[in-house]
C-alpha cells in the first residue's frame, strides 16, 4: 500500500488556468521549455558581453555609442576601463557555465524528454521540478542585479579567485556588493541543481515503464542520469564554498585570506586562512561541473547519430560505460587547474596521470562514433549536421587538453589564450552543438511543428566555420605567449598579433550575428513551421510513439510497455527499417 | 486516469518497471539527499583539516568541564535516535498514539541538545572565541553552525511531520523517512565531536 501512494506520487490533475498552465507550472515539458528560455536569454547576454570583450580588445579607444548607459563609471563616454572588461569577462564566463552549459543541455531538454523516453508521465516530485526552475530563476536575477547596482559586477572571474574575491572593496571596483551578489547567486544555483538532481535520479530509477530496464533507456537518459549523479555531489561542494566564501566577506572569518595581506595598500584584518583552499574547494567541484556540461550533449548527440545513420552504434553499451566512467575519474583531477598554484609539485603529477587517463574513455567513445559512421548512409539535416559539428568540435578541443594535462608543458600554458581556447572548443562550444542538434532534433515534438531546415543548415555552416576562425587562432595566439584576461595589448610584444586578434573579433561578430538566424528560426518555425507528424525522423523511442506536442499527460493516461532495445534500426520492421521500442513486433534479431 | 487503474499500478507496479532498491522514491530521495549533505559536510570538515594542519600554533581551548557538557550533549543525541527508532517502530505498528509520544520525546531531545550547544557558545564567546576571532573560532562555529541547524531544521521537520501523521494525512514511510535525516544528523555528530572536540582539549 505503501509503495502505492508513492509511485503515484507524480500523478497530478491537468492544468488548469493561465498561470498554473504557464508560469507555476508542475509539467515537466513546461519546466523543460522554461530552462530552455532561460538559457536562451543566458546565451544571447553572454555573447553580447563576448561581443564587447573582443570590440574593446582590438579598438580599445573606440567608442561602444550608448555603452555608458550600461555603466558610467565601468565605460565612461562608451570606452570599457580595464577593470569593466574584467567585469564583462565574470558575468560572461558565469552567465556561460552555470545559466547556459548547465541548464540547457541538462536542465531543459533532461527534463522535457527523460521522462517521455522512460515511460513516465512526470517527474517523480513535480513540485520540487517546479521549485528548481524557480529557484534558478532568482539566481539568475541575483547574477543579474551585479549589473544594475552602483558597484557593477565583480572582477574576478568566473572561479572567483580568493583572496581578491574575499576581501571586499579593496580588491576593486565590483569586489564590493558584485561579489557578494555572485557568491549569493552561486549559492542559490546550488540548490536548484541539487533538487533537480535529486528529481532526474529519483525519476529515473523508479519511474520507468514496463519492460524498460536500466540498459534499455537510451543513451541520452543515461547522460542525463550520469550527469545529475556527478551535479548531486559537485553542487554540494560548491554550496559550502560559497558559504564560507561569504563568511569571509561579511563575518570577520578568513578560511580563504592569509596574513599580513595588503590589498590596495591596506593590510587586511584577517589572519591564517589559505587562497589555495578556495581553488581546491572549488576545482573539485569545478572539473566535475564540465563533465555537467558535456555528457548531456555527448548524450543527445548519440542519439540523434544513431537515428540519421539509420543503423546501431558499434556498441551502445560501450559508450554508457564510458561516460560512467568519465563521471568518475571527473572526481580525481580538479587538481589539473592548480599545476601553477603554489601546490606541491609533486601533487602536479598525481593529478596529471587520471587526468589524462580520462582520455581513454573519450577516445573511445570517439572511435565508436568514427567507427559506426563508417559505410553509413547518413541522413544529412541540421540536426545531423550538428551532431557530426559536435564530434569535430570535441576532437579539436579534446586534443589540446592533451598537451595541457601535462605539469611540464602547463607551466608555460597556463593563463594563456591556449587554455581559452582549449576549453571553449571542447566544454563550450561542443556542448551548445549538442544543444543545437537537439533543437533541431526534438524542436517537432516540444511545439508541433518543424524547424526550417535550409536556416538550419545555413546556421550549422556559418556557426561551424565561425567557430574554428575563432577559437583555433586562440592555441597559436596562447603558443606565443598571449595572456589571457588583459583587456589590451598596447605594447610592442603583441603589436604584431594585433592582426590576427581583428579577425578573431571580425569571426566572433559574424558568428554571433548568424546566431540570430537560429533566433528567427525559433520564432518562425513556433508559428509558420510544418506541422510536425508524430515521428518526422522514424525515431525508435519512446518521445516518438506520442503526438507532438504531447498532451499534459505525456502517454494519454495509456501505460507503455516496452519490447525492445531503443535502438533496432537496419531491420525489417512493419513501419520501415526500424522497430520502436513500444512496438510488440518480433525483433530481427 | 480511472480509480481501479491506479490502484492497479500501485499493486507491485504491474504497469511500472520496478526500482532496483525497491524502496519508495520518497525514501529513495532522503537516501540521496543524505549522500548530497554528507558531501556538504564532508567539504566544511576538509576546510577544516586543511587549516588546522597547516597551522602551527593552533588554539585548542576545551578543558574537562567542556569535554563533560559535550559527552552530555552526544548522549542526549544518541538517545533522541533512539525515541526517533520507537516512533518509527510504532508507527509501522499502527500505535499512533505510543509513534507520537516517542515523536514528542525526540523533539524534546533535540530542544535539549540545541540548548546545550547554544549555552556552551555563550561560555565560549565571553572567553572570546567567536566566529570571527580566529581560525579555531571560524572553524568551530561554521561546523557546528551547520550541524545545529541541521537539527533545528529536524525539531522543526519532526513537528510538522508530528501534526500531520496524527491527523492521517500522513503515513508511517513520512516518519521513517524523516527518521532517517535525524539518524544521519546524529551520525555527523559522530565525525564532529572527536574532529572539533577531542583534538582540541587544552594542554
Amino acid at each position: 500500500m505503501e509503495e502505492a501512494s508513492d509511485q503515484q506520487a507524480h500523478v497530478h490533475p491537468p492544468p488548469e488556468g493561465f498561470l498554473r498552465k504557464y508560469v507555476f507550472s508542475l509539467d515537466h515539458k513546461v519546466i523543460g521549455k522554461q530552462y530552455y528560455a532561460l538559457g536562451l536569454l543566458a546565451v544571447c547576454i553572454g555573447m553580447a558581453l563576448s561581443w564587447l570583450m573582443r570590440f574593446h580588445l582590438v579598438w580599445p579607444t573606440t567608442r561602444i555609442p550608448g555603452l555608458e548607459l550600461l555603466s558610467k563609471a565601468g565605460a565612461p563616454g562608451g570606452i570599457i576601463t580595464p577593470e569593466y572588461y574584467l567585469s564583462l569577462l565574470t558575468m560572461h564566463g558565469t552567465l556561460m557555465v552555470f545559466f547556459v552549459l548547465t541548464n540547457a543541455p541538462f536542465a531543459a531538454f533532461g527534463n522535457y524528454f527523460l521522462p517521455i523516453q522512460i515511460g513516465a508521465e512526470d517527474m517523480a516530485f513535480p513540485r520540487f521540478n517546479m521549485m528548481s526552475f524557480w529557484t534558478t530563476l532568482v539566481a539568475f536575477l541575483v547574477l543579474i542585479l551585479a549589473f544594475i547596482i552602483p558597484d557593477g559586477p565583480p572582477i574576478s572571474g568566473w572561479t572567483s579567485y580568493a583572496p581578491l574575491s574575499a576581501v571586499g572593496k579593496d580588491a576593486g571596483p565590483g569586489m564590493g556588493w558584485g561579489m557578494n551578489l555572485w557568491a549569493i547567486s552561486i549559492a542559490i544555483f546550488c540548490i536548484g541543481s541539487l533538487l533537480g538532481a535529486l528529481n532526474f535520479i529519483a525519476t529515473t530509477l523508479d519511474l520507468r515503464a514496463k519492460g524498460m530496464t536500466l540498459m534499455r533507456m537510451p543513451i541520452c537518459t543515461w547522460a542525463w542520469f550520469i550527469t545529475s549523479c556527478i551535479a548531486l555531489l559537485a553542487f554540494a561542494v560548491l554550496l559550502p564554498a560559497c558559504i564560507l566564501l561569504l563568511l569571509d566577506r561579511a563575518a570577520g572569518t578568513s578560511f580563504f585570506i592569509p596574513s599580513g595581506l595588503v590589498v590596495s595598500d591596506r593590510l587586511q584584518a584577517h589572519s591564517g586562512g589559505s587562497p589555495l583552499l578556495w581553488q581546491h574547494l572549488f576545482w573539485f567541484f569545478g572539473h566535475p561541473e564540465v563533465y555537467i556540461a558535456i555528457l548531456p550533449s555527448m548524450g543527445i548527440v548519440s542519439h540523434i547519430l544513431i537515428n540519421s545513420m539509420r543503423k546501431p552504434l558499434l556498441s551502445a553499451r560501450v559508450i554508457i560505460y564510458s561516460m560512467m566512467s568519465i563521471g568518475f575519474l571527473s572526481w580525481m583531477v580538479w587538481g589539473h587547474h592548480m599545476f601553477v598554484s603554489g601546490m606541491n609539485p609533486f601533487s602536479s603529477l598525481l593529478f596529471s596521470f587520471p587526468t589524462l587517463t580520462i582520455t581513454i574513455p573519450a577516445t573511445i567513445m570517439t572511435l565508436i562514433w568514427l567507427g559506426s559512421l563508417y559505410g553509413a548512409n547518413i541522413r544529412i539535416n541540421a540536426a545531423s549536421l550538428f551532431a557530426l559539428g559536435f564530434i569535430s568540435m570535441f576532437v579539436s578541443g579534446g586534443v589540446s587538453g592533451f598537451f595541457l594535462a601535462q605539469p611540464s608543458i602547463d607551466i608555460v600554458l597556463h593563463a594563456t589564450y591556449f587554455v581559452v581556447g582549449h576549453f571553449h572548443m571542447v566544454m563550450g562550444v561542443a556542448s551548445l552543438f549538442g544543444v543545437f542538434a537537439g533543437t533541431y532534433f526534438w524542436f517537432s515534438k516540444m511545439t508541433g511543428r518543424m524547424m526550417n531546415q535550409t536556416l538550419g543548415q545555413l546556421h550549422f555552416w556559418l556557426t561551424f566555420i565561425g567557430t574554428y576562425c575563432i577559437f583555433m587562432p586562440f592555441h597559436y595566439l596562447g603558443l606565443v605567449g598571449n595572456v589571457r584576461r588583459y583587456s589590451s595589448f598596447v605594447d610592442d610584444f603583441m603589436g604584431p598579433l594585433m592582426p590576427l586578434h581583428k579577425f578573431i573579433t571580425i569571426a566572433a561578430l559574424g558568428t554571433g550575428a548568424a546566431q540570430l538566424i537560429f533566433i528567427f528560426n525559433l520564432i518562425y518555425s513556433r508559428y509558420k513551421g510544418v506541422p510536425a507528424p508524430e515521428n518526422p525522423w522514424n525515431g525508435t523511442t519512446l518521445e516518438w510513439s506520442i503526438p507532438s506536442p504531447p498532451p499534459w499527460n505525456n502517454f494519454g493516461g495509456k501505460h507503455p510497455i516496452i519490447y525492445h532495445d531503443p535502438y533496432q534500426y537496419d531491420v525489417k520492421g512493419l513501419k520501415g527499417d526500424y522497430i520502436m521500442q513500444d512496438s510488440p513486433e518480433p525483433s530481427a534479431g | 486516469m480511472s480509480e481501479s487503474e491506479m490502484a492497479m499500478l500501485g499493486h507491485g507496479g504491474m504497469l511500472m518497471e520496478g526500482s532496483p532498491y525497491s524502496i519508495p522514491s520518497r525514501k529513495l530521495t532522503m537516501w540521496l539527499f543524505i549522500i548530497s549533505d554528507a558531501v556538504t559536510f564532508g567539504a566544511i570538515l576538509f576546510a577544516y583539516g586543511y587549516l588546522r594542519v597547516a597551522t602551527p600554533d593552533w588554539q585548542t581551548p576545551f578543558n574537562s568541564a567542556s569535554i563533560i557538557n559535550v559527552a552530555t550533549m552526544t548522549f542526549v543525541l544518541i538517545t533522541s535516535s533512539l525515541t526517533m527508532l520507537g516512533a518509527v517502530d510504532a508507527s509501522k505498528d499502527g500505535d499512533k498514539p505510543k509513534a507520537l509520544r516517542f515523536l514528542g520525546c525526540t523533539m524534546v531531545l533535540g530542544l535539549i541538545f540545541a540548548g546545550l550547544h547554544i549555552r556552551e557558545w555563550f561560555g565560549l564567546f565571553n572567553q572570546g572565541i567567536k566566529l570571527s576571532s580566529g581560525l579555531f573560532g571560524q572553524a568551530f562555529f561554521s561546523i557546528t553552525g551547520l550541524h545545529l541547524l541541521h537539527v533545528l531544521i529536524g525539531v522543526v521537520a519532526l513537528a510538522v511531520v508530528a501534526r500531520k501523521y496524527s491527523s492521517g494525512s500522513l503515513t508511517p514511510g513520512h516518519v521513517e523517512t524523516t527518521g532517517l535525516y535525524w539518524h544521519f544528523v546524529d551520525l555527523v555528530w559522530m565525525f564532529v565531536v572527536p574532529l572539533v572536540y577531542l583534538t582540541n582539549i587544552a594542554r
